[in-house]
């Protein structure tokens, strides 16, 4: 094989786990380095995912149309009511808004959009330019928002301020904002907020169900089929559940110390986090034994369908060896698990934006060999796929693709992923989706792996 | 519904797009460059910027999309953004080995004023440029024009900082692509060769957003046009400029560069346009027009003559970008179709003077509107008030066809829902011939689907 030499300066975000091998810690939290091929986002982009689910608002893009453009209705985050999430809305910021400012445009836009959609609040997202030309976005949501009598939010979420993390935190603090203006009467002591889910493919309907079903309240979801109403009164619920480590912890934080609202992180990919995630919860609520005891009936109940139709694919899968390169870190633990309980290994974990402890537990988690990198490449990933001879790739838009092109398998685990991958019924579906793509007769007709007919 | 919220009565809106009918220059401008052979597009911006064009382009093409990034800071954005672009310029050439890196801007680096010329100039002075290796570059503020822009903007830069006018004239000509798909780019290739026409196209992206399978990621695909072939393009006789929008500027740049005439034809949608497309280029390289090619021609008009019964009058709405709404609209019209309204989000006099100039002597009824606020919304509420049998336009017409409960075709881009479109041309007379297909396949379905039963037909 051609020899892919890795990036200068990459060195120290790339990690192979050896026996007997200093053992460095990973280097992340790091801007990309100029002039690489970075499969990552910007402040923006981690901003408008985190409260794009929020269907009852409207998402105003103030900016030139691209960032409006790009992020319309790109992530399958499912609604049970309105979708006003789904439409794309834009000051479309020309070159005299960029002379003169664009203030004028952004209160009228928010004018016109409150009048002709009654949304229950409004975001409005700052984009480069706005940074650099200097618009008074607080000013003016105030001003509209006095006017039109509901939350008018400002998400400081200028691209080049940081990294997609950065535009997480943007987004929970206007999330903050909202949090204590709504009512807590009638919310039982036995409720949660579920952070940091966002209801792609429905998932988040699954995972209240199962919370529900224990007798637990969910207050809010934040942000998935998120409602502003739902959003105000979060402040009201005994515990936050914290999925997705880096989208929401900051939020869960904010949280703590202002309501004095404890939160746990938990995973809902794969049986074994997936069960935790309700036992942690039950955990909680000592007082009420029965809890623990529904928690217990839903995992059995659900294992007891799940684990015989895991079986046959296991057996198809048992020995192949998975890639994976994903959004934030805490999802690649479950990952690892839930791939080894379908007999496969890893052979590469990454992720865009984990930071020390997450590495640092990865490392822990993974078997002697495995590759572990942080914002990579394709021409890395490439690299590692076939030198590791991995079967499948989890990944993104971007990298689906790739592994395509190399002839291997592959799962999306980010927006496009088109049916729930989350609990029980989502490692069913996880499973038949790996299944589907490395057992995949096409691979009998496309060379694989650097091969030749 | 999804779009439940959309009314009925038409206002003037002061600032807001909706649902908008274009995208931001840079995205054109790393799709122009994709047509170069051993070229990595790289974005001189915020990390997003870069992060969402491949995005987009990759659900597009379905194909890996390899470009490089600035990966401005916010020290970037204060101090401005040279030893950015300097350091990135280095970076790629040392680690993925591109022949020729194409840089365009975003509204970041435009709004703090970097001046690409001078950085790409100076890394050139500096030694950062290895030997027969190239830096090109074109401005793309994303508030100014559209993704259409953009694709012009770069494709100009393309034409202007290869060709070199060495004295000796060749015999070839150039045929600068406007905005179309590699299918349409091989199509356009293979008439010029059945015509035996030796031809320089630029840019070209067939081979390199519908590569084979073959067990390999590379970062440069074998298609796209070549350095040798861009350099010569300034001895070419002269060239045909496919698209008064996205490839008329490169046309004018070149003729001023290197004194190469130029041509404005219409993209070659539909049989008129393809009729001038044949003929032009014909009489240019002084070639008789083969005997399969007529046939060809004759193969389009045959059908439009047997199906004239089904696509008569039927209404159209249309949205997309003006290089491809122009012949498009010609060919509703050439098969007796009616287009009713027409919106493009790329502003531009030249465009609307275009269209209104063929709606006027054709179908003056028609409502027509591009720019600012010209969005999916406002066709929306036009088809709310004037109904229509279909709508045309790119992935996101979809929500509503849904809404108003219409046959819909797939036309432009982004198309993020269906492949065939980097496959099939619908350029020349079979790309006209597959045009009629899904004209009518989506007509007739509808057809079928709404008739009674004792008017359901066997035959149509």
């Amino acid at each position: 094989m051609e020899q892919i030499t890795i990036l200068e300066g990459r060195q120290k975000q790339i990690f192979e786990k050896k026996k007997g091998v200093a053992q460095p810690d990973i280097a992340c939290d790091t801007s990309s380095l100029s002039g690489s091929v970075s499969q990552r986002a910007c402040v923006f982009c981690g901003s408008r995912v985190v409260l794009y689910p929020i269907a009852d608002a409207i998402h105003v893009v103030h900016g030139p149309i691209g960032c409006a453009a790009y992020t319309w209705d790109i992530r399958g985050a499912v609604s049970s009511g309105p979708e006003l999430h789904r439409l794309s809305f834009s000051t479309d910021l020309q070159e005299m808004d960029v002379i003169y400012g664009g203030e004028k445009k952004l209160y009228h836009s928010l004018i016109e959009l409150i009048e002709q959609y009654k949304p229950k609040a409004a975001f409005i997202y700052s984009t480069c330019i706005v940074g650099l030309i200097g618009d008074d976005i607080e000013a003016v949501c105030k001003k509209v928002a006095k006017e039109s009598g509901i939350p008018v939010l400002p998400v400081h979420s200028e691209g080049f301020k940081g990294t997609k993390k950065d535009g997480y935190k943007a987004a929970c603090h206007a999330l903050m904002k909202l949090i204590g203006t709504g009512s807590t009467e009638e919310i039982s002591k036995y409720s949660i907020n579920i952070l940091g889910e966002f209801n792609l493919a429905g998932e988040a309907w699954i995972i209240r169900k199962y919370y529900e079903k224990m007798g637990i309240e969910v207050v809010a979801t934040l942000t998935g089929d998120g409602r502003i109403d739902a959003v105000r009164r979060a402040h009201g619920a005994t515990l936050n559940v914290v999925q997705c480590s880096g989208s929401m912890t900051w939020l869960a934080k904010e949280m703590e110390e202002k309501y004095g609202i404890p939160y746990i992180r938990v995973s809902y990919f794969g049986i074994e986090d997936m069960s935790k995630s309700l036992y942690d919860v039950a955990k909680y609520f000592p007082d009420r034994p029965e809890i623990m005891e529904a928690a217990k009936a839903v995992v059995s109940e659900e294992v007891k369908s799940l684990y015989p139709s895991l079986q046959k694919f296991k057996k198809a899968l048992t020995g192949k060896k998975a890639a994976i390169y994903v959004g934030g870190a805490f999802k690649t633990f479950s990952l690892i698990k839930a791939l080894r309980s379908i007999g496969m290994s890893v052979v590469l974990a990454g992720s865009q934006t984990g930071n020390k402890d997450d590495y640092a537990r990865l490392k822990e988690m993974c078997d002697e060999g495995t590759v572990i990198v942080d914002d990579s490449n394709p021409v890395e990933l490439s690299k590692f796929i076939l030198e590791k001879e991995a079967d499948l790739l989890i990944g993104g838009v971007k990298e689906r693709p790739i592994a395509f092109k190399l002839g291997i398998g592959f799962c999306d685990h980010n927006h496009e992923r088109k049916i729930p991958l989350a609990g029980f019924v989502g490692m069913y579906n996880f499973a038949l989706e790996v299944y589907q793509s490395v057992m995949s007769p096409v691979w009998q007709f496309a060379p694989r792996k650097g091969g030749t007919l | 519904m999804l779009l439940r919220h959309t009314s009925k009565e038409v206002k003037e809106r002061e600032g807001l797009t909706i649902n908008p009918a274009k995208t931001c220059q840079p995205i054109g401008a790393m799709y122009a460059a994709l047509g170069i052979h051993g070229c990595l597009p790289h974005s001189h911006g915020s990390q997003g910027c870069c992060s969402y064009h491949r995005s987009t382009l990759t659900r597009h093409y379905k194909e890996p999309v390899m470009a490089a990034t600035s990966s401005f800071t916010e020290g970037a954005s204060v101090f401005g953004g040279q030893a950015n672009l300097l350091a990135a310029i280095e970076t790629i050439f040392s680690v993925y080995e591109p022949d020729i890196i194409a840089v365009h801007s975003t509204c970041l680096s435009e709004t703090i004023g970097d001046d690409l010329q001078q950085i790409t100039r100076k890394a050139k002075d500096d030694g950062k440029i290895p030997e027969g290796k190239h830096v090109i570059f074109a401005s793309t503020p994303s508030f100014i024009g559209s993704h259409v822009t953009g694709y012009a903007n770069m494709v100009t830069g393309i034409a202007t900082q290869f060709a070199v006018s060495s004295g000796v004239k060749k015999h070839q000509f150039n045929i600068i692509a406007g905005w179309m798909e590699p299918s349409d780019m091989r199509e356009i290739k293979r008439l010029s060769k059945e015509l035996g026409v030796k031809i320089v196209l630029f840019p070209d992206t067939s081979d390199v957003l519908d590569a084979p399978q073959t067990g390999k990621h590379v970062f440069y695909p074998k298609g796209g046009t070549t350095r040798e072939e861009l350099i010569s393009a300034g001895d070419s006789l002269s060239s045909l400029a496919l698209g008064s929008i996205s490839a008329e500027p490169a046309a004018i740049a070149l003729e001023k560069s290197c004194k190469v005439p130029f041509e404005t034809l219409d993209i070659p949608i539909g049989l008129s346009a393809t009729d001038r497309f044949i003929m032009a280029l014909s009489q240019v390289a002084g070639v008789k027009v083969p005997d399969e090619i007529t046939a060809e021609r004759g193969r389009l008009v045959d059908v439009m003559a047997d199906m004239e019964q089904y696509l008569y009058g039927k209404r159209v709405a249309l949205f997309g970008d003006p290089d491809q709404l122009l012949p498009l609209t010609e060919f509703l019209l050439d098969l007796n179709m009616k287009p009713v309204h027409i919106v493009s989000g790329t502003p531009g006099q030249r465009f609307e003077k275009q269209m209104r100039q063929l709606l006027d002597a054709r179908s003056p009824e028609t409502n027509f509107r591009n720019g600012l606020q010209a969005d999916m919304f406002l066709l929306h509420q036009w088809m709310k008030n004037e109904p229509v049998d279909l709508l045309i336009g790119n992935t996101y017409g979809k929500y509503m066809a849904r809404d108003e409960d219409v046959p819909f075709i797939r036309f432009g881009f982004p198309i993020l829902d269906r492949i065939g479109h980097s496959y099939f041309p619908s350029v020349g007379y079979s790309g006209g011939l597959r045009l009629v297909e899904k004209l009518l396949n989506a007509l007739m379905d509808r057809q079928d689907r709404d008739a009674l039963e004792e008017k359901f037909e066997l035959v149509m």
